[in-house]
C-alpha cells in the first residue's frame, strides 16, 4: 500500500467528518461562545450581542440573591436526587422479581406492556395523568373515594407534587430501565446457584449471596453515572405537569430558564442560570466518569 | 429435572405473579381509560362514569378530530419533519461514525475529532443562545428549525461507531488491496453489514422527531406550523375548545356528543397509534440499541 493511497483515505475521512461537524459548530459550539458573552453582558435584542454592554458577574450574583432561582435550585436537587434513587431501586427489585418468573410467555408479555409508557412523550402522558389525577372525578381519586379516603389534588398541591413527579417518572421508565438489570442477571453463572442449592441455600439466600453481588457492579456503575444528572430534574415532565400553584415545590432550573428567557425575555439572566447549570453538570460528569473509571474500571469516553 | 417447591416458595410465587400482573396493568390501564373515553358520549365522560369500557358508544369525537383542520395541519408538519429529519439524522450520523470508528494509527486526527464530538454531549449551550441563533438565521416558522439544530445526535454517533468497530477489519483491508476508495467501502461494504444498527438509529430518530414538542413551541410563532405534539400541548393547556377549529363546528351534526374531554382523548389516541403500530420493532431495536450503546470501544 503506497503512501498516496493512505493520504487520499485520510482526506476522505476528514471530508466525511467535517460535514456533521460544521452543523455541530454552528448549532452547538457557536451558542456556547455567544452564551458566555450574553451571560456576562446586558443583552438587548435591539443592540445585538456585540453592541450590548459588559456587566461582569452581575447576572451570576443575581442567581444567588434571588429567591426564585434559589428555590428552583433546591427543587431541582430534591426532585432529581429522589428520581435517581427511585429509578435505581425500583428497576432492580422488579428485575429480581421478574427473574423468578419462569413462564416465558408471561414474562415476555409483562415486558412488552411495561415498556409502553417509555415510548410516549411527556405531552401525551401529562395529558393522561392530568385526567387520571384530576381532583374532581379522576380515575385515581374515584378509587380513593371508593375506599373511603379523601380526594387528593396531586398536581395542584405543594405537599404531594414532588412525590407525584417521582412516582410518575418511575412509572414511565421502570419497564425500560429493568432491561439493563435483566441482562446483567442472565450473565450470572448458573452453576453458582446449583452449588449453593447443594450447600442448602434457599432462594432467598441465593438472591442475597449470589444474585445481588452478581449485579452489584452494574448498580454501582449506574449510581456513579447518574451523579451527572443531579441538576436534571426532567424538564419535559415538569413543564407539562406543573402550574403556578406548585411553583413552590415544583419549579426547577430548566423551567425557570424557560420562563425567564422565552416568556419574560430576560435573556441575559436566563442564559446565566442555564450556564451555571451546564458548568456544574460538566464538573459532576467529569468527576463521576473519573470515579467510574477508578472504582468500576469503566471508561465512558 | 423436577424442581422441589417448598410451601413458602409457592406462596412467594403466587404473590410475585399477582404483584407483577398488577404492575403491568398499571402501565396499560391509563391508555385503556383514554381509549374508552374517546369512544364515549360526552355526557358520560363529563359525569365521570367511564372507566375501562365506552359508555354510549360513539365515533363523534373521532369524526370531529378528523374534520379539524388544525389537527391535520400539525399532523402534516410532523410528517414533513419526519421525512426531512430522519434521513438527515441518519446520513450525518453515518458520516461522523465511519471515520471515528477507525483506529487512531490509521486516522491520526481521530482523537481530536472524538473530543469535539463528545464535548457537545456533556456541555449544553443552553436554551436562549440556541434560540437567538435560530432566530438570527431566519429559521423561525420554518420546518428547518425542527431539523437542523438537532441534526447530529452524538449518542447515535457513538452507537453507530461501536457497531462499525464490530465489523472485522479484514473486510476493509481486502477492499483496500483491491483499490477501493473509502466512500466505496462505506457504501458497498459497511452499510449493508450495518443494517440492524441503521434500523435502530432510524427508530431512535423517528421517536425523537415524533415525540419532541419543545422546538415547535419556541421556534414556531404561527400555530399552523406547530408539529403534532406541540399542538396537543396547546390543546391540553387551554381547557376549552377555543383552539380547535370552530368553523366546522356546525357542520357536525352530533356535536352534542363531543366535549373537551372525549375530544382530547380521541386526539391523544390518534397520536399514540403510530407508536403502537411500530411498537414490535421499537421494542426489538431499542433493546439491542441499549445493549450496543453500553459496549464501549
Amino acid at each position: 500500500m503506497n503512501k498516496k493511497r493512505l493520504n487520499s483515505n485520510t482526506l476522505m475521512f476528514h471530508i466525511m467528518i467535517w460535514i456533521p461537524l460544521l452543523l455541530i459548530i454552528v448549532f452547538n459550539y457557536y451558542p456556547m461562545v455567544s452564551g458566555f458573552s450574553i451571560a456576562f453582558k446586558d443583552f438587548k435584542p435591539g443592540l445585538g450581542i456585540s453592541g450590548s454592554d459588559w456587566v461582569g458577574l452581575k447576572h451570576f450574583r443575581r442567581i444567588f440573591a434571588t429567591d426564585e432561582s434559589m428555590r428552583a435550585l433546591r427543587n431541582t436537587l430534591i426532585i432529581a436526587c429522589a428520581k435517581i434513587a427511585a429509578n435505581l431501586v425500583v428497576p432492580v427489585i422488579i428485575a429480581l422479581l421478574l427473574n423468578e418468573i419462569k413462564v416465558k410467555w408471561f414474562k415476555r408479555t409483562v415486558q412488552t406492556l411495561t415498556y409502553l409508557p417509555y415510548f410516549l412523550s411527556w405531552v401525551i402522558l401529562a395529558s393522561i395523568l392530568t385526567n387520571i389525577l384530576s381532583p374532581d372525578g379522576g380515575l385515581l381519586n374515584r378509587l380513593i373515594e371508593a375506599l373511603g379516603g379523601e380526594s387528593v389534588y396531586f398536581l395542584g398541591s405543594n405537599s404531594v407534587f414532588r412525590e407525584t413527579l417521582v412516582v410518575s417518572d418511575v412509572w414511565k421508565n421502570f419497564g425500560y430501565n429493568t432491561i439493563v438489570y435483566l441482562a446483567a442477571l442472565t450473565g450470572i453463572d448458573p452453576t453458582l446457584y446449583e452449588a449453593a442449592a447443594i450447600d442448602g441455600a434457599g432462594r432467598w439466600k441465593q438472591t442475597l449471596h449470589i444474585t445481588l453481588p452478581g449485579i452489584s457492579m452494574f448498580i454501582v456503575l449506574m449510581t456513579i453515572l447518574s451523579v451527572g444528572n443531579v441538576l436534571n430534574a426532567g424538564f419535559d415532565q415538569v413543564f407539562n405537569l406543573y402550574n403556578v400553584a406548585v411553583y413552590e415545590s415544583g419549579d426547577i432550573i430548566d423551567t425557570l430558564v424557560y420562563r425567564l428567557g422565552i416568556q419574560q425575555q430576560q435573556y441575559s439572566f436566563s442564559t446565566a442560570v442555564g450556564l451555571f447549570k451546564s458548568l456544574v453538570s460538566l464538573i459532576l460528569i467529569a468527576g463521576s466518569n473519573y470515579a467510574a473509571d477508578k472504582f468500576a474500571g469503566y471508561k465512558v469516553f | 429435572m423436577k424442581e422441589y417447591y417448598s410451601k413458602s416458595r409457592i406462596v412467594f410465587q403466587i404473590f410475585n405473579y399477582l404483584f407483577i400482573s398488577a404492575l403491568t396493568l398499571l402501565c396499560i390501564i391509563p391508555i385503556i381509560h383514554i381509549l374508552a373515553m374517546s369512544f364515549s358520549t360526552s355526557a358520560y365522560v363529563d359525569a365521570n362514569l367511564v372507566t375501562f369500557w365506552p359508555k354510549g358508544f360513539t365515533l363523534a369525537a373521532y369524526r370531529y378530530v378528523l374534520a379539524n383542520g388544525q389537527f391535520w395541519d400539525s399532523f402534516l408538519v410532523t410528517i414533513k419533519r419526519l421525512v426531512l429529519g430522519v434521513p438527515f439524522n441518519l446520513i450525518l450520523v453515518i458520516l461522523a461514525a465511519y471515520p471515528l470508528s477507525k483506529e487512531d494509527n490509521i486516522f491520526k486526527a481521530r482523537k481530536y475529532y472524538v473530543w469535539l464530538y463528545l464535548f457537545v454531549m456533556i456541555f449544553n449551550a443552553g436554551l436562549i443562545p440556541t434560540y437567538l441563533l435560530v432566530q438570527s438565521l431566519g429559521l423561525v416558522d420554518s420546518i428547518w428549525s425542527l431539523v437542523l439544530p438537532t441534526g447530529v445526535n452524538v449518542f447515535n454517533v457513538v452507537l453507530m461507531m461501536n457497531f462499525f468497530r464490530g465489523i472485522p477489519r479484514e473486510i476493509e483491508e481486502s477492499a483496500l488491496v483491491d483499490g477501493a476508495r473509502q466512500d466505496t467501502i462505506l457504501l458497498r461494504l459497511y452499510l449493508p453489514l450495518a443494517k440492524p444498527s441503521i434500523a435502530t438509529i432510524t427508530l431512535f430518530s423517528f421517536m425523537y422527531h415524533w415525540n419532541s414538542w419543545m422546538e415547535g413551541r419556541i421556534y414556531m410563532n404561527n400555530k399552523a406550523n406547530y408539529p403534532l405534539q406541540t399542538y396537543l400541548q396547546s390543546v391540553l393547556e387551554s381547557s376549552d375548545l377555543s383552539l380547535l377549529n370552530s368553523s366546522n363546528l356546525d357542520a357536525i351534526l352530533d356535536k352534542m356528543a363531543v366535549s373537551g374531554q372525549n375530544l382530547r382523548a380521541a386526539q391523544l389516541f390518534i397520536s399514540i397509534l403510530p407508536v403502537l403500530i411500530i411498537y414490535p420493532y421499537l421494542q426489538k431495536y431499542f433493546t439491542t440499541g441499549l445493549v450496543m450503546g453500553s459496549v464501549k470501544g
